[in-house]
This record gives C-alpha cells, structure tokens and sequence, in this order.
C-alpha cells in the first residue's frame, strides 16, 4: 500500500467503512469509522457530502466558492487539506486513481 | 467521617448519564484460542447460558433507541455463534457501525463474503506474534498463524477495513518491528500496538508476561518511528503497561459514561473486566429494558461522575480527565475500587507497582497458564 495523494484532479470519495449519518438522538451529523466517531462541522459535513465520487476537488472546491467569501485560495487550501487528513486516515478512495 | 462531607458535599446523587457512544457485545466466551492474557473473566460463562438470536436482535434495537453509534462483536470467537451474520445484518439495519473482533483462524471466503454483504464495516484481527512458532504458543493454537494472514486477505478483497491487534508483552516484544511490516504487507489501514493490561487471566499470568523498562523504551521508540515513516498508510495506535505509567489510563473514557459491555449471557457492565469486582451486581438484558439499566444500574452508578472518589483523586485537577483510573485496577492492587488506581504516580502504592514490574520482569518464570473453562491450564 501507498500513500494516497489528492489534488484538484481527484475525485474523492467516502470509505465503504467511512459512514456519514444523522444521529437523531444527538441531533447531529457522525462520521463513523473504525474505533472512533467523528463529529464534523457544517462545512465539513458539507464537503463530506460533496465526496460523491463524481465531482472533482476543483469541482467541490468551485461550489464552495460560490457559496462562501474568502480571499483568493483560501477555500481550495482549507479543502484539500481537510481531505488530504481523512484520505491519511484511510477514510476517503479517490475514484480517479480507482 | 470526613470533614470535607460538609464543606465540599458534592452532588447528593451522581451525575446523570449521557448518552453511550459504543458498545462491546461479548457474543460467546467460547474460543479455539487459549492466549494467557485474554479479557474474558477467569469464570467463563457456559454456552447454555449465552443469550439467543432472538435475544440479541432485541438488544441491538435498544441499543441503537439508547443512542449507541457503534457495536464492536466480541467474544471469546465469535465466528462460533452461527448467527453472526444474522447479528451484523440486524446492527446494520439499525444504523449501528459494525465492527468484528476475531482471532480469524474459523474464517472461510464464504463467511467473508457474507459478513460484507451483511454491511459489516470493520474487522479487527488479534496478532499474537510475528513468526508462526511464537505466535501458535502463545494463542495453544496449532496453525492460526498462516490462517490469520490468508483471512486478512479475503477480509481486504470485500473491501471491508482492517486492524490488526497486537498484543504485546515481554514474550514477544523483541518480534514488534516486523509486526509492523507484517500490517503493512497485509494492507491494514490500522494497528493496535497494545501492552497487556493486567485484569483476570493477564494478572494470573502477569510475571510471565511485564516487560522489562528497556524493552518497554524500545518498544515505544519503534512505534513513534514507524508512525512518523508510514504517515498515510499505515495508523498506529499505542497502548503502554500502565505499571510502569506516571498517570492513569483514562479507562473506558469513565465509568458508565459512554461505552459499556454486555456479557454472553447479558450483563450490562461497565468494561469487561469488572466482575473482577467483587460484591457488585449487575444488571442483565433479560431482567430490564436496556436505557432503564443504563439509568438506574446501581453498578453503573456506583463509580459514575467523581462524587464517589477519596482523596488524592478528590482534590485532583486531573480528576475529570482520567476519572482516577481503572476501578479494577484499583480493587485488584489496592483492594478497594474506589482508591486511586495505582499506576497513578499520586497512589501511595506506585512506587511498588513500579518495582514489582521490574523485578518480575528480570526474574519471572515464562511459562504460561493457558485460558480454559477450567481455571487454566498450565503450560506443559
């Protein structure tokens, strides 16, 4: 195995054992995955829904500029990075390099 | 009486629980493994005792009503339940993310491919060593270890996630960097580099099994290499000997706080090391609905919150964050759960445990009590 490496090309998309759920006793979105639940934001929650395994990280990352303001770049950073932390921890594939 | 009772009362009751996070289902103490340090009660529970299909199925739909995320399927084996698949189908239908701890030697490609089809999402494999001749006689299981590496190959083809769990201890310490590689060359997403904790048979059998602070230092110096060079590939988790600790494990995230375990024939408990715990009853699944036992057990309560510590926890500023250790550990080394545990260095006790570790680590005898129905088996 190897590192998985993503950029804007990637197609990023959730682990079969990567689950993201509501939790309605808690009222709030869970990201289930081996030995831990992880409790992201809205964004987060956001761009975790936008893994679909079709659009592209540029793709996503556009959608979100549109939506939010931030200087020039600032989104495309703060994306990649937050993927590129769950791709680390083996909860995203990139459909791309399938 | 203690003064501080009227200055410093603390709540009158303990703190309401929360909502449990995760649960570990001991499905059967039954297992064609005998490792010396096994988590089960040195009082293993019968089959005829083990709570049915039907049983379980109930349970799992209160478990997920009570707000539990995640079912770790645990034994003893539990591939010798021939209802697991049926089991996981009914977690995952429920919205549970499955998990399935096994020794994987009863694994077949079939069974594999059901448990995938059922939703499982994660399994979790125990490596007892990284060469066959140590591993086997550790686990008293001729021919596991060829299996285990097979299985984790099938379990990786249905996409399902892999952990390894390596249990280590003075025995097989020396064989952990190439426990590593092995998790890498079978494509585990994860490992748990896990020192024994000493509880039923691993306390039975704790002077064949402490390491040496040596070993402990080298063992730790492998790990942090090895997460910094496989960042990516390969997530390595750390467990130390809390003997040779400075602060308490945080056990169970707190007593009755967010995961507890239910035992083959149903008993809610804390961990699954707390009938260790003489004089407490617990609660079973078949007596009472399950929130009303997660509310209203007086065991789960008993060490809930920090109303019930004594002093150093008391006054601690740590007491919130470890919630004064492991209460098993407490009553097995200090003959009272409630005391501070006493791998804390703040317990009277540390510095013996500390000592005692090494002295039983230079001069204990390696031969191991094997986990039976019958109190053990010495090894021959």
């Amino acid at each position: 195995m190897s590192r998985l490496h993503l950029s804007a090309e990637s197609v990023p998309a959730l682990a079969r054992h990567a689950r993201l759920r509501f939790d309605r006793n808690r009222e709030r979105w869970v990201l289930l995955v081996p030995e831990r639940v992880m409790t992201p934001d809205e964004i987060c929650v956001e761009i975790l829904q936008a893994c679909d395994g079709r659009a592209t990280v540029g793709g996503l990352t556009a959608m979100l500029e549109q939506k939010y303001r931030a200087e020039p770049g600032v989104i495309a950073r703060e994306v990649l990075a937050l993927l590129q932390d769950l791709a680390d921890r083996g909860y995203l594939i990139d459909r791309e390099a399938a | 009486m203690d003064d501080r009772a009227f200055t410093e009362p603390g709540p009158a009751r303990p703190t309401a629980p929360g909502l449990p996070m995760a649960v570990l289902a001991e499905l059967t103490h039954r297992c064609p493994l005998q490792c010396p340090y096994c988590s089960n009660p040195v009082e293993l529970e019968a089959a005829s005792r083990e709570l049915s299909r039907d049983e379980w199925q109930r349970v799992i739909g209160e478990l997920a009503a009570l707000g539990v995320l995640q079912i770790h399927f645990s034994g003893g084996e539990p591939l010798v339940r021939r209802d697991l698949v049926d089991l996981v189908a009914h977690a995952d239908g429920a919205g549970l993310y499955t998990n399935l701890i096994t020794s994987a030697v009863m694994f077949t490609p079939a069974k594999v491919a059901e448990l995938a089809e059922a939703g499982l999402a994660h399994v979790q494999v125990s490596l007892q060593g990284a060469s066959a001749a140590l591993a086997e006689r550790i686990g008293g299981f001729r021919g596991g270890h060829a299996r285990k590496i097979e299985a984790a190959g099938w379990v990786r083809e249905a996409g399902m996630a892999l952990t390894l769990n390596a249990v280590m201890h003075r025995q097989n310490l020396d064989e952990l960097p190439r426990i590593i590689e092995m998790a890498v060359e079978m494509g585990a997403q994860r490992l748990e580099v896990a020192h024994v904790q000493y509880y039923g048979w691993a306390l039975k059998n704790r002077a064949a099994l402490m390491p040496t602070l040596a070993q402990l230092d080298e063992a730790t110096r492998t790990v942090e290499e090895a997460q910094a060079r496989l960042a990516g590939v390969l997530a390595i988790d750390y467990v130390i000997p809390d003997y040779y600790a400075v602060r308490p494990k945080t056990c169970m995230g707190g007593w009755g706080r967010q995961f507890f375990n239910i035992s083959p024939s149903g008993k809610v408990l804390p961990c699954h090391a707390a009938e260790t715990i003489t004089g407490l009853r617990f609660d079973s699944v078949r007596e009472a609905p399950l929130a009303e036992i997660w509310q209203r057990s007086e065991a789960l309560n008993l060490y809930r919150g920090t109303a019930w510590m004594q002093e150093p926890c008391r006054s601690c500023i740590h007491a919130e964050e470890d919630f004064g250790g492991c209460r098993c550990q407490a009553f097995a080394l200090a003959g009272d759960a409630a005391a501070t545990d006493p791998a804390c260095a703040k317990s009277p006790l540390h510095a013996g445990l500390f000592s005692l570790a090494g002295a039983e680590a230079e001069a204990g005898s390696d031969r191991f009590l094997y986990r039976n129905f019958s109190g053990g088996a010495p090894e021959g």
